[in-house]
């Protein structure tokens, strides 16, 4: 088992908290057989440092670990660690959670670049990104939470403000899938020729249709489960698809 | 905000993403902080080919660093016989690791718009008619 991040110094009023999703997402990232597909897809050192880019980090757990511990999950330490969220409480602990994560480990250490507050991969040049990771807002909900703006971040209603960010971490929309359905059209811009995604869905974003519609997409793409958690009634609860390029 | 994140990043709004004048942004008013990183060559080594040398010349030159040579260096250069690091990849690895726009801006050169960057963090997030 390879130590979980400390998180200690994030405010979970206003940050998700990681809970089973992002549990899940470590634990699928160093199981035997992903560590085993990312070094075999990533050889090092004959190819180029892959960039790695996680949406949506929250406390930034997903990402310190997978930074923390790239030498083992990748097979090599010259990995590079971007990522963003909406919620700009939640990017600048998020970068303090990696840096510490980070600085923890012998080196040869793991280059964590930054977190940016952003709408899920807008400022991203497109090509670039080789593994992205994205365990997104997936409960279904009435409406899609608008993001807050520089006003309702400084708003005095700090109660108020807090449950609008804590939404925005969890609402997902129509089938829990608006926001995931987004970031999932732009993933053929985004990833680079060897890129992969691992995105977390739930049961109620009917992940077998997800994965259908995917493999449908022009240019042969692949999607594939690689982890799941909480069997309820013979159905797995969450589940990590990995998409990629076949 | 480190320089190396400039050669991955572009304007967030759609009608820029096709417009080669998005790449790279273009750091004003930028607060420089210099914050030491352990050297790890064979991250510099494998992250050159991906890095556009044209766009890093330009960045820090609106940055007013030093000049950087008019083409990459070759990562042949980047250890000495003793196996220790030469200058060229202590330089390298001082501005693509080491350099930090703490506040700031960020400028489109196809849309002109501004992104602040704050405490080392930069805002990419839109007013939504701008989306
Ligand atoms: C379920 S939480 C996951 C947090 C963390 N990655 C983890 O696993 O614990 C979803 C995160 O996505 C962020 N988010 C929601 N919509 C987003 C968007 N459009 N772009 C970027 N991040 C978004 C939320 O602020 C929240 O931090
Ligand atoms: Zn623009």
């Amino acid at each position: 088992m390879l130590p979980t991040p400390s998180t200690t110094h994030v405010s979970f009023d206003a940050i998700y908290e990681p809970a089973e999703d992002s549990y899940l997402l470590l634990d699928t990232l160093s199981s035997a057989s992903e560590t085993a597909f990312l070094a075999s897809h990533f050889p090092s050192p004959s190819t180029p440092s892959p960039l790695v880019l996680e949406v949506g980090v929250g406390s930034g757990v997903v990402l310190a670990f997978a930074a923390a511990n790239a030498q083992t999950i990748f097979g090599r330490a010259d990995v590079a660690f971007l990522g963003t969220d909406v919620n700009a409480l939640a990017a600048r602990a998020a970068a303090q959670t990696v840096r510490g994560a980070v600085a923890e480990q012998a080196e040869p250490r793991a280059a964590f670049l930054d977190v940016v507050e952003g709408d899920l991969t807008s400022c991203v040049k497109d090509g670039e990104v080789d593994v992205l990771v994205f365990n997104p807002p997936y409960v279904p909900t009435e409406t899609l939470p608008a993001p807050l703006d520089a006003e309702a971040m400084a708003s005095p209603e700090v109660f108020e403000r807090d449950s609008k960010l804590l939404e925005l971490s969890y609402a997902g929309g129509e089938d829990g899938m608006e926001t995931t359905d987004r970031l999932l059209e732009r993933l053929p811009g985004v990833l680079s020729a060897r890129g992969v995604a691992y995105v977390l869905l739930c049961a109620q974003n009917k992940p077998e249709a997800v994965k259908e519609r995917i493999r449908a997409w022009p240019a042969g793409w692949c999607a594939e489960t690689v982890g799941s958690s909480g069997k309820k009634a013979g159905w797995e609860k969450l589940v990590i698809v990995r998409i990629w390029r076949g | 905000m480190k320089l190396l994140t400039l050669n991955f990043l572009t304007c967030a709004r759609k009608t820029c993403k096709t417009n080669p004048a998005a790449f790279p942004l273009h750091p004003r008013e930028a607060e420089l902080e210099q914050i030491e990183a352990e050297i790890n060559p064979l991250l510099i080594q494998n992250l050159l080919p991906r890095i556009n040398w044209e766009v890093l010349k330009t960045i820090s030159q609106e940055l007013g660093l030093p000049s950087l040579p008019e083409s990459a260096p070759d990562s042949e250069d980047f250890m000495t016989e003793e196996g220790e690091p030469t200058q060229t990849l202590k330089d390298l690895h001082t501005l693509l690791m080491e350099m930090n726009v703490q506040n700031g801006k960020l400028v489109c050169g196809s849309c002109e718009h501004e992104y602040a960057i704050k405490e080392g963090i930069a805002n990419f997030l839109l007013p939504s008619h701008m989306v």
